[in-house]
């Protein structure tokens, strides 16, 4: 006679050292074996998109910054982008290539951020603090300029806020220098050890097709195979200028599109983005920065859909205007939230300690995912 | 690469009245307007045939457009009356590289929609988002509840224009 | 060491007594500075400094963490089994403090001599499992159940390499207490069971690689008994939280903290006694050179201390450089591969001593 067995949920409660943010896991698992991930999400809501209808349109941007809190910039960006394709301006030069080294800098930093904790969850604790020391010398970067290390309020429709301090290049010039080494230290550390490839590697293998179907974007869609990038494909401000390549994921160890090789794209596009602001840094133009900013913003009456290349995927802005100094609709097309839901899929047949290392390849931030 | 022109033109041919038109007042992107119950067929036409393969669905947005008569009920409160819900569709082709923006309406009173969450996946949440904020209720949707907001929640839907925050909810006051 | 309380005291309980708190004060001390040495060891490792003001470079706070700590509510969940889950970690802990019974510290300081020294410490450590599946049930919280199943799995598969390794030893040498062990690897650091051990003959040439794979395999398999990265799934502090601990607080929990660090102490010393010469010094003894015939004692205590304390800052160095396996790939290594390698050691190491 077989034996009578019961599943049992097990509840990674919004309380939990790595799910990165207050998430709910519900588990539904066999021994070790997992049937079925549910999550729930919800805890985080703060109503950005009632609020920005209640804003006029610069005031708007600090709340942007509170979306995705670990690349600020890149939501600034988004937004940004998308009031300036409602209202038809032009930015000057200057503006365009400081928003450029700003976004990739941003870039550098939340990678930087993603492959710690993935590494954190994985328990190899000391790159944490490594790359974290890394991580200061960009949040210094950002101080000297606005003033902040984490939420910047920086770009605004039509320039910037601050301009850069006159010893910005110098320092971004000594902080490239200093981070390539570090990238080959990380890489003897942790990314080719036998146990973190162990750990890794065949795990959550996410298809192109299912990828694709999702709509899932950024190193997630990137590490399945397909080299899709905002950037490339749709350049919004300068992009079209710099010459980077994209990295895709091939199964370096184990199958293309598992948890290693999400990780290692994330690792070689931090190298790209030291790349494209090598190639900006010397060639900042001269002007002014807040020449450009209208004095009332007033769109027309229209609809605008705007995206950029966030670290964690393709941010989205859906503007909506009617001809107020309000918005009358604003959309956040959040990559994490749309990155959540190939969760369910990659975790079928795993055991609970992949669930984790699932989670932190995917690299969600509950910021962006709630609102 | 083809225009929203040509794309409206071609779902024309395909779907006939389904297709309700074309709005080019907005200066940056064309909205082809379709019938809210013939969604899933639409949809999957655009996915699969291969001169337009949109196989990406970029977001769902739901739109409260406020064109309603705005009244005052007995309680001296604000609330809109008739006028329609919107979803916006934001499709993308990966290999083809166009884009097109579709546009559903519906009325405020019983705003239903047919949902495209077998023709692609991205729209499970996103429409699970538009019911909950907005309360469109998206027929053959697997699992369609509440997702930003408390499971429970009875006060209504947050993003309409006229909506009130309650009082309390079990027992904690809401305004603070 | 009995002998010599009883002779000095003349009672019987009291020098019984006091055999027993000499170790305890032994673990107490290492406790002390061992949980201080890991966090400045982890600091310095990972590019900061650790505590640095409690004490001359925070010596002092393990014992303000101690303070701390016996202040806390003692909380006891609901619908936990109130028995198990206060025994827990007294059983948890008396099986780490029991195996210290028969460790020599030096040739006078040994707790008590019996015969099956080693056997005994494999035995009394199988309470340790005991206490943390009760630990994990009575705690009515599926975290700990998990890991309490995880640990218990852990702990017993990799306790047959460390019996197949230590059978080689006591296959070549003939005795299973760790006394005799240290007293037969006298000499200099040749004479050391990890470079063949002492006797003449070519056999002692021949047996080298098979000793050096042997402390390996007993190296690997004693960082699994002990819950040490990489094998610290029962406690993973990402995925179950704080494992079979969760639900405790305060001085219990310092009880379980103790008797991993005990127990840390005890596998290291067990290392260094069975392959590295137990208490006996590389170079000759001061004491012989001097002609102070008490000061070998001594010496051979600091030895025997300083070898344990070096193998404790590797099982430290191991924890921060390396990433933790899952529970599978735990017991594959376990199972398919430290097994039949210490299997085909304890053969190839048996003909050869046949020879």
């Amino acid at each position: 006679m077989p034996l009578k067995t019961e599943t049992m949920i097990l509840n990674m409660g919004p309380q939990h050292p790595s799910t990165h943010g207050v998430l709910r896991l519900e588990l539904d698992i066999e021994g070790e074996l997992i049937l079925s991930v549910k999550p729930h999400i919800g805890y985080l809501h703060r109503c950005f998109e009632k609020h920005a209808e209640a804003m006029t349109y610069p005031q708007v941007i600090p709340y942007t910054d509170r979306l995705d809190y670990l690349a600020a910039m890149g939501n600034n960006f988004g937004y940004v982008v998308a009031v300036e394709k409602l209202l038809g301006i032009q930015i000057p030069e200057r503006v365009e290539y400081i928003r450029v080294i700003m976004a990739e800098l941003q870039r550098i930093a939340s990678h930087l951020v993603a492959i710690a904790t993935n590494g954190a969850d994985i328990g190899a604790l000391t790159p944490f603090l490594y790359l974290f020391r890394d991580r200061e010398y960009i949040l210094s970067l950002f101080e000297m300029t606005c003033g902040a290390r984490m939420l910047y309020n920086y770009m605004w429709i039509g320039g910037l806020s601050h301009d850069i301090h006159p010893d910005f290049v110098r320092k971004t010039k000594e902080f490239i220098n200093h981070f390539r080494p570090t990238v080959v230290e990380l890489n003897n550390l942790l990314t080719f050890n036998k146990i973190f490839i162990e750990r890794t590697a065949n795990i959550g293998i996410l298809p192109i097709d299912t990828a694709i179907n999702f709509g899932a974007s950024g190193p997630v869609l990137r590490g399945s195979g397909l080299p899709f990038d905002v950037r490339k494909e749709d350049p919004y401000s300068i992009y079209n200028r710099f010459d980077f390549e994209i990295p895709t994921g091939i199964g370096l160890v184990g199958t293309v599109g598992d948890c290693w090789d999400r990780y290692y794209v994330r690792v070689l596009e931090m190298e790209q983005s030291v790349r494209i602001i090598e190639q900006a840094i010397d060639n900042i133009p001269e002007g002014n920065v807040q020449s450009a900013i209208p004095k009332r913003i007033k769109p027309p009456k229209g609809t605008a859909y705007a995206r950029v290349e966030n670290p964690r995927g393709e941010l989205g802005f859906f503007i909506i205007s009617d001809g107020n100094l309000n918005p009358f609709r604003v959309k956040v097309r959040a990559p994490s939230f749309v990155n959540l839901e190939v969760m369910g899929e990659l975790c079928k047949g795993h055991l609970v300690a992949d669930v984790i290392a699932i989670l932190g390849s995917l690299d969600i931030v509950l910021g962006e995912i709630d609102r | 690469m083809k225009n929203p022109e040509e794309i409206f033109e071609q779902l024309k041919a395909e779907f006939g009245d389904v297709v309700l038109g074309i709005d080019k007042e907005t200066p940056t992107e064309p909205l082809i307007s379709i019938d809210p119950l013939k969604m899933n067929k639409v949809g999957a036409f655009l996915r699969d045939s291969d001169d337009l393969k949109f196989d990406s669905l970029m977001v769902l947005s739901g739109v409260d457009d406020a064109n309603g008569a705005k009244i005052k009920d007995a309680d001296g409160v604000d609330s809109i009356s008739g006028g329609t819900l919107s979803v916006y569709y934001h499709l993308h082709s990966i290999n083809l590289k166009h884009k097109i923006t579709l546009r559903v309406s519906t009325s405020r009173e019983n705003p239903q929609v047919e949902s495209v969450y077998n023709v692609w996946r991205t729209s499970d949440w996103h429409e699970r988002e538009a019911y909950d904020m907005f309360g469109i209720i998206f027929l053959n949707h697997h699992d369609l509840r509440r997702i930003l907001m408390p499971y429970d929640w009875e006060a209504g839907y947050p993003l309409r224009k006229d909506y009130k925050n309650p009082e309390f909810y079990k027992g904690m006051k809401v305004p603070y | 060491m009995y002998q010599f309380l009883y002779d000095l005291i003349g009672n019987e309980i009291l020098a019984g007594l006091l055999v027993a708190v000499v170790p305890l004060t032994i673990i107490l001390v290492f406790a002390l500075f061992g949980i201080w040495l890991e966090r400045k060891v982890s600091a310095h490792m990972q590019d900061r400094l650790g505590p640095m003001r409690t004490g001359w470079h925070g010596w002092l706070q393990t014992v303000a963490d101690l303070m701390k700590m016996l202040q806390k509510e003692d909380i006891v969940a609901t619908d936990a089994d109130k028995t198990l889950y206060n025994i827990a970690p007294v059983l948890v802990f008396s099986g780490s403090f029991a195996a210290y019974a028969v460790i020599p510290f030096s040739s006078k300081l040994l707790g008590s001599e019996v015969e099956i020294g080693i056997f005994y410490v494999l035995a009394i450590s199988s309470l340790v499992v005991a206490g943390i599946l009760m630990a994990g049930w009575s705690a009515n919280n599926k975290y700990s159940l998990l890991g309490a199943m995880r640990a218990a799995a852990q702990i017993i598969s990799y306790e047959i390499p460390t019996i197949i390794v230590v059978l080689t030893i006591v296959m070549i040498t003939g005795t299973l207490s760790l006394y005799k062990l240290s007293e037969l690897q006298s000499g200099y650091f040749w004479n050391w069971m990890i470079f063949g051990g002492p006797g003449p003959g070519l056999h002692k040439f021949l047996f080298i690689p098979f000793m050096f794979i042997g402390f390996i395999i007993l190296y690997i398999s004693t960082l699994a008994e002990v819950n040490r990265t990489p094998f610290d799934i029962p406690e993973a502090e990402s995925e179950l939280v704080a494992g079979y601990h969760t639900e405790y607080s305060g001085m219990k929990f310092a009880m379980f903290f103790l008797a991993e660090y005990a127990n840390m102490f005890a596998v290291s010393a067990i290392v260094a006694a069975v392959f590295f010469g137990g208490y006996q010094s590389p170079f000759g003894y001061l004491g012989n050179a001097f002609n102070l015939p008490w000061l070998i004692p001594i010496e051979q205590f600091f030895w025997f201390t300083a070898k344990g304390l070096f193998f404790v800052f590797v099982q430290m160095w191991l924890r921060w450089t390396l990433p933790r396996l899952r529970v599978d790939q735990l017991m594959a290594v376990c199972w398919k591969y430290l097994i039949p390698i210490s299997f085909v050691n304890l053969i190839v190491v048996g003909l050869i001593s046949v020879l």
